[in-house]
């Protein structure tokens, strides 16, 4: 662990002002933001802690919780949202059995919702790991499990 | 990759060189791998082209070009090929060998791939079909003609000649003046005037200035930005060249939102291109002009393209927005001068420098002079990014080149300005679109979203959406924000779930104007827009959420439930596919049955099925 934060901040030049895009280099490692890696940040970039987690708690692509080895994404954004988006969120919930932001038990999904990926035209959207699944309805829902 | 080039003679040169390759009279297919053509498969789409060309070895008698979104995203994943303007659209896998051999080398037309129009039949050219006709795609239109990964493309269709012309042609003062006349304002919602902007910037005390891309677009629904800065990253980046010559800025940023990675990977490219090319770095094209640029990754905060806590984020600090006494054109990020514009008020500079303002003012209307970008998306025919003079009606959007709304539904409103916006009803559709007459509907420009709505949404639900959205994204730095918001939501919620009162009504707009006047950015000062908007225009629904208890476009859960119709058929689908066992079958040809106290009315019975039997009161 030691070795990957030190190699990230030195791609930075231990620049404080790039915070953000250390704190996701992090997490792209690790899945999510480890303690450890950031009591060892805030040693590297002489910052205090309270700062990091200000951070890391403001912006909600941060995760302090170790995630699941797929990321669902399910869209709820205003193009997604006319078209249904918050019932394919509420049956990804039901099927995965696990509220939005958690981690199924058996560590396979994380179910996080998104404002918009940039593809409204083809809403409601749902991302799992880099792929795109377009106009989902209930029953498209487990069968995009399936594959995973 | 062309050496550095160190003259405008040289970069003339490069110009001619790949533009007579381009002219070579070859035929050419450009395959969009945009983001919204990805859902429907567009990268194994453009693999399979890649393999049906190497393995026929005909790679030398086709220009293959994988490219950003065309505009079309309904119909993805789209191609085009030339001559002939060919618009193929929904290509499949099993299309490519046909395309190939066909129409790449046979010139023979697939009626099948054409699109299709019941009044019409067949259209083959993409300038006749409806979508693309009332269009005027001055800045969007480049994105079929090159692959963003590829600055020799851009270089070919004559990109970074504006940026020659400024740094060898023109004085600073010059290129601000000609920003000014052409009547360019800002694209990233207020519309402030772009030319005055920069201006002030340029004048402001300080030896150290910066220019800043707005590229997080936070509008949860609208991805034009996206389209831009994926399709053609080097338009972007070479107006912001110019600007901060014209400024007198040598660091730049590029705050690109976190949701786009495709974005974030082709401007990331672009740079680099750029840099190896001496377009950018150090003494720009010989000119003795340095500029360097560094991108940023936002972390997914709507207030973070707001631009003081844009600037506190690009800072290394969370992004809250501070009290404006001091404009950030005088103290901005790390309390020096900083100019930010959005990405597709950075895309128009070039068209401007090298057309003349003259051009650029001739399009639109006084005052709201030049195109904009929409994402038109919801409830109509045609989804995708459109790009219009402004002053067009609404109605011609929506309508002509929306193609009306899906399923022979009814219109019912139009969103336009995000989160910031306001929903318009039908009896507003021949308004202009511009900056100040959807201001004065109660409505934004915003960055360009555009949903449109039919009578199967519900107004006070998208209120209450929007203020979720709202409520989540807030810094919680003033109070009139963090809890006004919350205040207005809570009753949203009452009403959608039966509980409202009639004097829900006036304590909103009382809620709202305390809002408006007293938050401490725009985001809690525009808060209400959604909800002022549906109160004023969709007065009745509100009535009977709170009056009649019901939803009448079925939405509010508390307020609807489900039933089966006497034409039920007995199928069973909806038995099978029904999530809490709520539906029993009886037997064939008699209808099924549906216990209420089991519905959890997530709509999947009404969604599959096929004989319009489910029914919501
Ligand atoms: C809450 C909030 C969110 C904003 N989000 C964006 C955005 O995503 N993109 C953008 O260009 N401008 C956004 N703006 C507007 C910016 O503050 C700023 O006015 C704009 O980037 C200036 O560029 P322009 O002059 O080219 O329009 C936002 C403003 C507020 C208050
Ligand atoms: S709103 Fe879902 S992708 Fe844009
Ligand atoms: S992304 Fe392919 S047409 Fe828009």
């Amino acid at each position: 662990m030691k070795d990957k934060v030190s190699e990230i901040v030195k791609k930075y030049n231990k620049d404080k002002s790039q915070l953000v895009s250390i704190l996701q280099d992090i997490q792209a490692e690790y899945n999510y933001l480890p303690r450890e890696a950031l009591n060892k940040l805030s040693k590297k970039l002489d910052i205090p802690q309270s700062q990091i987690y200000s951070m890391a708690t403001f912006f909600r692509a941060f995760s302090l919780k170790p995630r699941g080895k797929h990321i669902i994404n399910v869209c709820l954004g205003t193009a997604c949202h006319v078209r249904g988006g918050e019932l394919i969120a509420e049956s990804l919930e039901r099927q995965l059995n696990v509220k939005r932001g958690g981690t199924t038990a058996d560590g396979k999904f994380t179910l996080e919702s998104v404002n918009c990926m940039g593809c409204c035209a083809t809403g409601p959207v749902v991302k799992i790991d880099e792929e795109y699944f377009g106009h989902m309805t209930n029953d498209k829902v487990e069968p995009m499990l399936k594959k995973y | 990759m062309p050496s550095k080039l160190k003259s405008p003679k040289a970069l003339e040169a490069l110009q001619k060189k790949l533009g007579k390759v381009a002219d070579a009279g070859k035929v050419s297919i450009s395959v969009c791998n945009g983001t919204a053509c990805r859902p429907y498969g567009s990268n194994p789409v453009v693999e399979a082209f890649k393999t049906e060309i190497e393995k026929r070895g005909v790679a030398d008698k086709i220009d293959f070009r994988i490219t950003g979104c065309h505009g079309f995203c309904e119909r993805g994943p789209v191609a085009l090929i030339q001559p002939g303007n060919i618009f193929y659209q929904k290509i499949q896998v099993d299309d490519i060998p046909e395309i190939v051999e066909k129409t790449l080398l046979n010139r023979i037309v697939i009626e099948r791939l054409l699109f299709k129009n019941d009044s019409v039949g067949n259209i083959q050219a993409q300038v006749d079909i409806p979508f693309y006709k009332k269009q005027q795609r001055i800045i969007l239109g480049n994105n079929v003609k090159i692959d963003p990964t590829s600055i020799e493309d851009y270089i070919a269709i004559g990109g970074y000649s504006a940026l020659s012309k400024s740094l060898f042609e023109l004085k600073p003062e010059q290129i601000i003046d000609m920003v000014k006349a052409s009547g360019l304002r800002g694209r990233g919602g207020g519309g402030f005037p772009t030319g005055a902007k920069w201006e002030s910037c340029r004048n402001a005390h300080g030896d150290i200035k910066y220019v800043i891309v707005n590229a997080d677009e936070g509008d949860p629904g609208a991805y034009a930005n996206e389209g831009l800065l994926s399709g053609n990253p080097h338009s972007v980046l070479e107006g912001l060249i110019i600007g901060a010559y014209a400024i007198g800025a040598h660091q730049g940023y590029i705050y690109v939102r976190n949701e786009y990675p495709l974005a974030l990977k082709n401007i990331t490219i672009a740079m680099q291109q750029a840099e190896k090319l001496g377009l950018l770095g150090k003494d720009i094209l010989g000119s003795g002009f340095d500029f360097n640029v560094r991108i940023n990754r936002g972390g997914g905060a709507f207030v973070c393209g707001e631009s003081t806590a844009l600037m506190a984020s690009l800072e290394g600090k969370p992004g809250e927005p501070r009290a404006k006494y001091i404009h950030t054109v005088e103290k901005g990020l790390w309390e020096r001068p900083s100019d930010l514009n959005n990405v597709e008020t950075w895309a128009n500079i070039p068209l401007i420098i090298n057309n003349g303002p003259e051009w650029f003012s001739a399009i639109g209307s006084s005052g709201n002079t030049g195109t904009k970008i929409f994402s038109l998306t919801g409830k109509v025919n045609n989804t995708g990014l459109v790009e219009v003079p402004l002053g067009i009606k609404l109605r011609d959007i929506i309508f002509d080149i929306g193609g009306g709304i899906r399923d022979g539904k009814k219109f019912k409103a139009v969103q336009t300005g995000g989160p910031s916006g306001g929903c318009l009803p039908e009896s507003m559709l021949d308004l202009p679109v511009n900056f100040d007459e959807l201001t004065k509907a109660g409505s934004m420009m915003g960055s360009g979203g555009m949903i449109v709505m039919d009578e199967d949404n519900c107004m006070v639900d998208v209120a209450r959406y929007f203020l979720t959205f709202l409520e989540e994204e807030s810094c919680g730095k003033c109070v009139p924000c963090r809890e006004g918001i919350k205040r207005m939501r809570q009753i949203l919620n009452d009403i959608c779930d039966g509980k409202g009162q009639e004097s829900d009504i006036d304590l909103l707009k009382e809620l709202g104007a305390h809002l408006q006047d007293s938050a401490l950015c725009a985001l809690g000062s525009s808060a209400p827009n959604p909800v002022l908007t549906t109160i004023n225009y969709f007065h009745d629904e509100y009535m009977a959420h709170i009056r009649d208890k019901k939803c009448p476009a079925g939405v509010c859960k508390a307020l609807i439930h489900f039933y089966i119709k006497d034409n039920c058929p007995g199928c069973g689908l909806c038995v099978k596919a029904c999530p809490t066992n709520a539906i029993t079958f009886v037997e064939k040809r008699k209808p099924v049955i549906l216990d209420q106290s089991k519905c959890i009315k997530c709509r999947t019975c009404y969604d599959i099925c096929k004989m319009g039997a489910v029914g919501i009161e």
